[in-house]
């Protein structure tokens, strides 16, 4: 063992734990550790505005699957990323945030860039932890990324005192970290598959909602397959999306507000429901009295607290999604499973899924195609959050589990373009496109900084329809039409802007426009930014209105 | 809404009390009393929250706080198989003879210790159930409490089982 400093034994660790990014922006409390970064092999990419780069170490996160890295300073660098580390939290993405502090012997006396980040974001986190003994600055890191990637996956907060990174202590990687406290089960136990399979043997009409969980445990080819084996049509929540593929003829798409109709009239007709990495969130359920009132409830989640907790179940598999799905195709494939054409609705209801016409020209769900169409399969897609991301949910077909990211719980605003940039980052070999409306773009648009001087190239897919347009909507259809707060109409020309952060930007103006900008722009090896113009006055469909159930779907004004 | 007694098992490290409160406010409970103290080898501490509830709900907060890192053992205590004491120390004002001798009376009933004897005041320390304690204090009100300081319950299950093996 050396004698070391904290901070380089802090970043000798994320080395050794297989660190090789981190986002950030530095600070008077970070400056040892900025000066050991000269020396590290882990690359790091400065950010414009803090929210931006923790957005895109939670983008980096789930594209890589793998925990992603967030460092900034004290005081107001911390408060910055409260609203990343909530978003990562809500969507159980592996977000490390390493928060500078004051000197310990400067705590608590309201120094200079001193907040008490613990206190803050306790409620916003999955652990998070104050290092206070130099020598326990490898145990902290360990720990954290092993908290963050493990079990139901979340937010983890390290805060660094700046005394503790200076002081010097034995360097010692190979401590173990044993947390009492902390025990995810990843394994289900064997009744609790074999009562679900018993369920899943007599159902008459299964359908199946895939969820997060599915995604961040990689089964989407174990969903898949059962699936297949059950002939049960599978419909997916947001974070979800790309469970399985979109064209899959068991595939019923998004559910919930704004699913999709033969997954809304499924779901509440089903008699056995199996919920796989899903929480019930009120934006998938409706209201919980018209979902699924006759259902067998099987939840498989890892998560033990969200058994029950919106919507009860008639039984459970506690586990990694992985682990349940193997374990039930297992037992299935003994047993004889009577197909009696249930899944053919899918075909009846889907002729009801288009009802409404967005007419020629650009339209929003015209666009999505676009996009699909050129893209690479592999290609990844996240959204910001509004009109845009929900015809994006509805509209892009996703083909590989685990390429669309999105806001899901939170729903920030914001984090398109730097979730972008992080996946990039990740997977600088694939292509990276952010699908973005104007709001939830002009608040972060400064990180195409990072975007184009850090060489992570993105397209950026601006729907401006120069109004906060989900407000909008439920104003013209629940508040008589008053529209309220929500005009944007500025003098701010996003193209000019994009152009002098040195992006290639470009304004459609016609569906044959958007295509050749589109494939140009994945076939070029930097930022492209490409504004259409919306109709500030479409709405997205279907849309169910806020306590009715899922069959009471709006399809037209 | 009965009376919901938690037992916790956590790291003896500061901010876990903070986490746990902050969780059940989150929840929307109210804490109604705690007992905390550091274990005997000083890594873990033991902590017995009570909370006015329904049951179904309350577990469903365990679960909550189960998750938490810190937390190494929490669970909802069967009040059927648990034993729970509470303790109040009680200071009566008993310038009147008659007042010394009536509080002298209802702390014997009550089995207290006399802890202090002041010419016009008397400390009593008084151990049961928190009914039983509860009415010790209605039974000395008349009397003139001029203080009274009650720990809340703490609870240790019977028989074998420990917080530790759920």
């Amino acid at each position: 063992m050396t004698r070391t400093t904290g901070s380089k034994a802090y970043l000798k660790t994320l080395e050794n734990e297989g660190v090789t990014h981190m986002f950030g922006i530095t600070g008077a409390a970070l400056i040892p550790i900025c000066d050991d970064l000269l020396n590290s092999d882990i690359r790091y990419i400065p950010g414009v505005h803090e929210q931006g780069s923790a957005h895109m170490a939670d983008g980096y996160a789930r594209a890589a699957n793998k925990p992603g890295i967030v460092q900034v300073t004290s005081g107001p660098g911390a408060t910055n990323i409260v609203t990343p580390i909530a978003t990562a939290q809500l969507d159980s993405a592996p977000l490390i945030a390493f928060t500078g502090q004051v000197p310990m012997s400067m705590v608590g006396t309201d120094a200079f860039q001193e907040v008490d980040i613990i206190g803050v974001t306790a409620s916003i986190t999955k652990w998070n932890h104050q290092v206070r003994d130099v020598s326990k600055i490898p145990w902290a890191v360990k720990a954290g990324m092993h908290v963050a990637n493990t079990g139901r996956k979340g937010a983890v907060v390290i805060d660094l005192p700046k005394n503790v990174t200076t002081e010097e202590a034995e360097f010692d990687y190979d401590v173990k970290v044993e947390l009492e406290g902390y025990n995810p089960i990843i394994t289900p136990k064997t009744y609790e598959l074999d009562t679900a399979v018993k369920i899943l043997v007599d159902a008459k009409r299964p359908v199946i909602i895939a969820g997060g969980g599915v995604i961040s445990s990689g089964s989407g080819k174990e969903l898949t397959a059962l699936a297949e084996l059950l002939m049960a049509p599978t419909a997916t929540t947001l974070m979800g999306k790309g469970a399985i593929p979109s064209n899959h003829p068991m595939s019923l798409g998004l559910c919930g507000m704004h699913g999709r109709h033969e997954a809304n009239y499924m779901v509440p007709d089903a008699d056995v429901l199996l919920v796989v990495g899903a929480r019930f969130s009120d934006r998938t359920t409706a209201t919980l009295s018209g979902f699924a009132p006759n259902a067998k409830i099987i939840h498989i989640e890892i998560d033990r607290s969200e058994v029950d907790k919106n919507i009860s179940s008639l039984t459970q598999v506690v586990g990694d999604a992985k682990h349940a799905l193997a374990g039930i195709i297992k037992r299935l494939k003994v047993e004889i499973i009577r197909k009696n054409g249930w899944h053919k609705k899918i075909a009846e209801y889907r002729k009801y899924c288009e009802p409404y016409d967005y007419g020629p020209g650009i339209n929003s769900p015209a666009v999505m195609r676009a996009i699909r169409e050129a893209l690479p399969g592999d290609a990844f897609v996240t959204t910001d959050v509004g009109q845009h991301q929900m015809f994006a949910a509805l509209h892009y077909d996703v083909q590989e589990p685990g390429t669309f990211l999105s806001s899901g719980g939170l729903g920030t605003m914001g984090f398109g373009v730097p979730s972008a940039i992080g996946a990039k980052a990740a997977a600088p070999d694939k292509k990276v496109l952010t699908i973005c409306g104007d709001g939830g773009f002009h608040m972060t648009e400064n990180n195409l900084t990072v975007a184009v001087d850090e060489d992570l190239p993105i397209v950026v897919v601006l729907m401006n329809n120069k109004v906060l347009g989900m407000v909008a909507q439920w104003q013209r259809l629940f508040m008589d039409g008053r529209l309220s707060t929500v005009d944007r109409n500025y003098s701010v020309d996003y193209t000019e802007l994009s152009k002098s952060y040195g992006a290639h930007a470009v304004k459609i103006e016609s569906m044959d426009h958007l295509n050749t900008e589109l494939r140009r722009a994945v076939d070029a090896d930097y930022t492209t930014v490409i504004e259409v113009p919306i109709d500030p006055n479409e709405n997205v469909y279907p849309h169910i209105p806020p306590g009715m159930g899922l069959k009471d779907i709006l399809t037209e004004d | 809404m009965s009376l919901n007694v938690i037992s916790f098992l956590v790291e003896n490290k500061p901010g876990v009390l903070f986490n746990i409160s902050n969780t059940i406010r989150r929840k929307n409970f109210n804490i109604h009393s705690i007992t905390a103290i550091a274990g005997e080898e000083g890594d873990t501490s033991r902590i017995t929250i009570t909370s006015k509830g329904d049951p179904r709900e309350t577990d469903k907060l365990v679960e909550q706080l189960d998750k938490m890192v810190d937390i190494i053992s929490v669970k909802r205590l069967d009040p059927l198989r648990t034993v729970m004491r509470d303790m109040a120390l009680v200071k009566l004002h008993t310038a009147d003879p008659m007042a010394q001798e009536e509080a002298l009376f209802v702390i014997n009933k009550y089995k207290g210790l006399i802890l202090d004897i002041k010419p016009d005041t008397v400390i009593a320390q008084v151990t049961g159930s928190a009914t039983e304690v509860s009415d010790f204090q209605a039974e000395v009100t008349h009397i003139g409490i001029v203080e009274a300081a009650r720990t809340g319950i703490t609870a240790i299950e019977k028989g074998w089982i420990t917080l530790k093996e759920k």
